[in-house]
């Protein structure tokens, strides 16, 4: 099993892609399959690290959360640039967070969100002391952003990747 | 060849409502592209684009075809999928040059590269 699918969440993913790229039919669920399974064989070849245990549950209660966070954050930053970042007091700044997190596919969720969100982009990680460099387009309180990151996302993402 | 004719107004409003709302986040991202002074305001202003702005159209190009065909076609969930996954390859590229040369030029108010024993083998 595990030699012939070494990823079964990959190719399983894959197969599911191809079927909604394509139309549902016996032929394309086949070819789908064994795209699926030669694209496994080959990650496996790549050796990636192991992926750790995961759990489902905080990773949905994450997603809804982002997802509120994403369309309020989406409101806020065009109302800025309509504004014109409220006559000129808009303030724009660096923040760096310490993050605990350190898995990668972890690190790689967190990337997404902070991306995914408009008004903050993620710069820079240092892997060593594992530092986030954040900007953050509306910045008022540093601090705000640095319990923000930490008790919302990252606190959700430890629970899941433990 | 369209039918766009025989589609009920409760499908019709919707979808040009999401249509409208993604095209104008669009567009306001574009203008804070164009509007904004430093670089790092700039990499803020297109992430309305690839978040609302895509998903408003997405989620009209869903409902459209869904209710045309009368089946869910649903593959612009890919666009987005794959759209998520590789904002931030680019915007961390973009980030990360722009810091290298801010701290090359000794730019002020950008936060310094950290102490890594050697300063000069910056990866």
């Amino acid at each position: 099993m595990s030699r012939l699918i070494p990823h079964p969440l990959l190719s399983l993913g894959l197969v599911g892609v191809w079927l909604l790229l394509t139309r549902f039919s016996l032929g394309h669920l086949l070819l789908g399959t064994a795209i699926a399974l030669i694209a496994g064989w080959a990650l496996g070849a790549l050796e990636p690290p192991a992926l750790r245990r995961r759990r489902l549950l905080p990773l949905i209660r994450l997603a809804a959360i982002v997802a509120g966070d994403i369309v309020r954050s989406n409101i806020a930053v065009a109302r800025l640039i309509l504004t014109n970042g409220r006559g000129n007091s808009r303030r724009s700044g660096f923040v760096e967070i310490p993050l605990r997190l350190s898995d990668p596919t972890a690190l790689a969720m967190l990337a997404m969100i902070i991306t995914a969100t408009p008004g903050t982009a993620w710069l820079e990680h240092d892997s060593e002391n594992g530092v986030l460099l954040l900007h953050v387009f509306d910045l008022i309180e540093p601090g705000d952003w640095v319990t923000l990151i930490r008790d919302r996302y990252e606190s959700l993402l430890m629970e899941a990747f433990a | 060849m369209t039918d766009f004719d025989t589609l009920s107004l409760w499908v019709a409003v919707p979808v040009g409502l999401l249509l409208v709302l993604g095209s104008t986040l669009t567009l306001l991202g574009t203008v804070g592209l164009v509007q904004l002074k430093s670089f790092y305001d700039r990499l803020h202003a297109p992430t309305l684009g690839t978040s609302w702005g895509t998903a408003g159209v997405l989620l009209a190009s869903i409902l459209l075809f869904s209710a045309l065909d009368g089946r869910a076609v649903l593959h612009e969930l890919v666009i987005g999928i794959f759209l998520l996954i590789t904002t931030p390859v680019t915007l961390m590229l973009l980030g990360r040059a722009a810091l290298h040369r801010d701290r090359a030029e000794k730019v002020r108010g950008i936060p310094p590269a950290r102490a890594r024993g050697d300063a000069g083998s910056d990866g």
